[in-house]
């Protein structure tokens, strides 16, 4: 069952991962959720094998199952409910202003994608130039 | 004395409930807030005098004994972070209400910020792993709708990012959480440091690495910390002032406790931690040096910081982990004065622009000698706080005998010199740059 529930984890991490580096905002909401998944799975299973449940007097105690992963889980997946549902209200917000759920690139980035190197700018100048000198043939 | 252990947890928390049910009255949201964090003041120091005196107290949350309960420490680390964070937490709420910028306006800053509050005092005085994980969470998660507050569309996109690499630490936090406990059988961090020595060397050595990942995007650490100068500068004064000083610190406190309390000396990343912060140091001050937009360029400044933290602790000495632990309270306290004046610059000439704020001097002296102050201290000049730090940093790295991180942090000390000098110069130059159409170009870098 152990077993299982690694793959099960792996497999989470693995699509999550994937969902994680793509380039839309609805993607890696999934991707984080998918991810939180995963991590979760595998903090229920650090417990080791199941039991029985862990009620005194119900049962022999050294057959227990770990109750104390259980508890963990249970307090990790409420945050994670909790901070996607954020997210997800966040993402709308995002949604609503740009009509559009592309990440942009961050503003370091853009700033270096527009400096220009001088040759650069020279050869545009002269695409510029010749474009001009095209409209004005053509009046 | 131990019932005064949770209370720098459940007061705020208690008035961030009654802010909630006060949402109508201003007023009486001030007056509540004010009371929980001033009563936070004082119940830190009095701990802080507690531990002091008699050592380390202890207290188990609700009776339950250690492994199952969840134990709240304080140890002289934990009580000087504490008052230190307590007090920042109180001035800038006054520095809020002053303002009436976002705190006026939005009926949730109050209540956010006093989860924030309890969120800090809590990674600050659990002594349990997973504790600190809810710890982190609390904080984060008010940090995220404080960032996002205002709503509008620069800081949604950096919320955006801000949040999905919180989550992503997030979820390796919890991943190391299982497999540690998987390992170990426990998340107590008392019980864990007596069962690490057991584990295998490669394992330990493991653990150590993911825990310093989760924490290093949490503070900043060198290739982790590209989110910060990018959302940080997005919200208003004092919520960037509060980020500033304390989240990134709460990182680096939580992973000054795990690396010497939780792992044995083999396991201890020493030579890994000495690289990340030469590189942290020296990639945050040359960035902080391309920038034009003053909140920006203070904001890649906290990432040259966090250098100095690490490479204390990283030296795993008595006096370097003693100078990281002083180079933290010191960078607490004067990187929120920083950027709160930087508010006032804001405000004051109402632009981020370095090459537009000028003339502080003369239209708003006391802001330019306010300013001045906080930023000689950065920049380690002698008879302030800063100096003390770099001083004991360095002559701990010297007597380590790793002049390599020293020869590093001594020349990103003179950047940091010439960094203030040059946000100065502006602030306080006599004649604004005149037309505006060609000025924005001429400063370097520049994004709009």
């Amino acid at each position: 069952m152990s077993v299982l529930l690694a793959f099960c984890a792996a497999f989470l991490f693995a699509t999550g991962t994937w969902m994680l580096l793509q380039r839309r905002l609805s993607r890696i909401l999934i991707g984080v959720g998918l991810v939180g998944h995963g991590s979760n799975i595998l903090l229920l299973i650090s417990g080791g094998d199941g039991g029985n449940s862990p009620i005194i007097g119900t049962a022999d105690e050294s057959a227990f199952t770990d109750p104390l992963p259980q508890a963990l889980v249970l307090t990790s997946i409420v945050i994670t409910f909790g901070v996607t549902a954020f997210l997800l209200s966040l993402g709308y917000r995002s949604w609503r202003i740009t009509h559009d759920d592309v990440v942009e690139d961050d503003v370091e980035d853009r700033f270096i994608a527009r400096r220009r190197s001088p040759d650069q700018a020279v050869a545009e100048e002269a695409l510029a130039e010749r474009d001009q000198a095209a409209e004005e043939d053509r009046l | 004395m131990n019932a005064l252990i949770p209370l720098p947890i459940i007061v705020p928390l208690l008035g961030a409930a009654l802010c909630m049910i006060l949402a109508q009255v201003r007023l009486a949201q001030r007056a509540v807030s004010l009371a929980a964090l001033s009563s936070n003041v004082v119940v830190a120091i009095m701990l802080f005098v507690e531990v002091d005196d008699d050592g380390i107290v202890v207290t188990q949350a609700g009776g339950w004994p250690a492994p199952l309960g969840i134990t709240l420490v304080v140890d002289r680390l934990s009580a000087v972070m504490l008052v230190v964070s307590s007090l920042m937490l109180l001035s800038v709420m006054v520095y809020a209400i002053g303002q009436g910028a976002e705190e006026s306006r939005y009926a949730a800053f109050n209540p956010v910020y006093l989860v924030l509050a309890a969120g800090v005092s809590a990674s600050f005085i659990t002594g349990d792993l997973f504790n600190l994980f809810v710890a982190f969470e609390m904080m984060l998660v008010a940090s995220y709708v404080l960032l996002t507050l205002g709503g509008r569309p620069d800081q949604v996109r950096a919320g955006m990012s801000y949040v999905v690499i919180s989550l992503v630490a997030s979820t390796f936090f919890v991943t190391a959480l299982a497999v540690i406990y998987a390992a170990t059988g426990t998340v107590n961090m008392a019980q864990l440091s007596e069962r690490m020595p057991d584990l295998p060397l490669g394992v330990s050595t493991g653990f150590s690495l993911l825990l310093i990942l989760v924490f290093g995007i949490k503070a900043g650490l060198f290739p982790l910390f590209f989110w910060l100068p990018d959302s940080y500068p997005t919200a208003s004064g004092a919520i960037t002032a509060v980020f500033a000083g304390l989240l990134t610190k709460v990182g680096v406190y939580a992973i000054i406790r795990t690396q010497t309390l939780i792992f044995p000396p083999d396991a201890q990343q020493g030579t890994v931690l000495l690289v990340l912060a030469g590189l942290t140091m020296l990639v945050g001050v040359l960035g902080a040096l391309a920038q034009d937009d003053l909140r920006r360029m203070l904001s890649f400044h906290i990432v040259s910081h966090i250098g100095y933290m690490i490479f204390g602790l990283a030296l795993f000495t008595l006096a370097g982990i003693a100078g990281a632990v002083f180079y933290v309270v010191h960078h607490i306290v004067v990187k929120t004065a920083l950027f709160l004046v930087a508010g006032l610059v804001v405000r004051r000439s109402g632009s981020d622009r370095l090459s537009r704020v000028g003339g502080m001097v003369r239209s708003a002296p006391m802001i330019a000698v306010l300013f001045a102050l906080p930023a000689l201290s950065i920049a380690g000049i002698p008879p302030f706080s800063g100096f003390v730090g770099k001083f004991a940093l360095v002559s701990a790295g010297i007597d380590a005998e790793d002049w390599l991180i020293v020869g590093v942090s001594l020349a990103v000390s003179l950047l940091t010199v010439y960094v203030m000098v040059r946000i100065w110069s502006n602030v306080s130059r006599r004649t604004r740059r005149s037309s505006p159409g060609s000025s924005p170009t001429t400063a370097g870098c520049r994004v709009s």
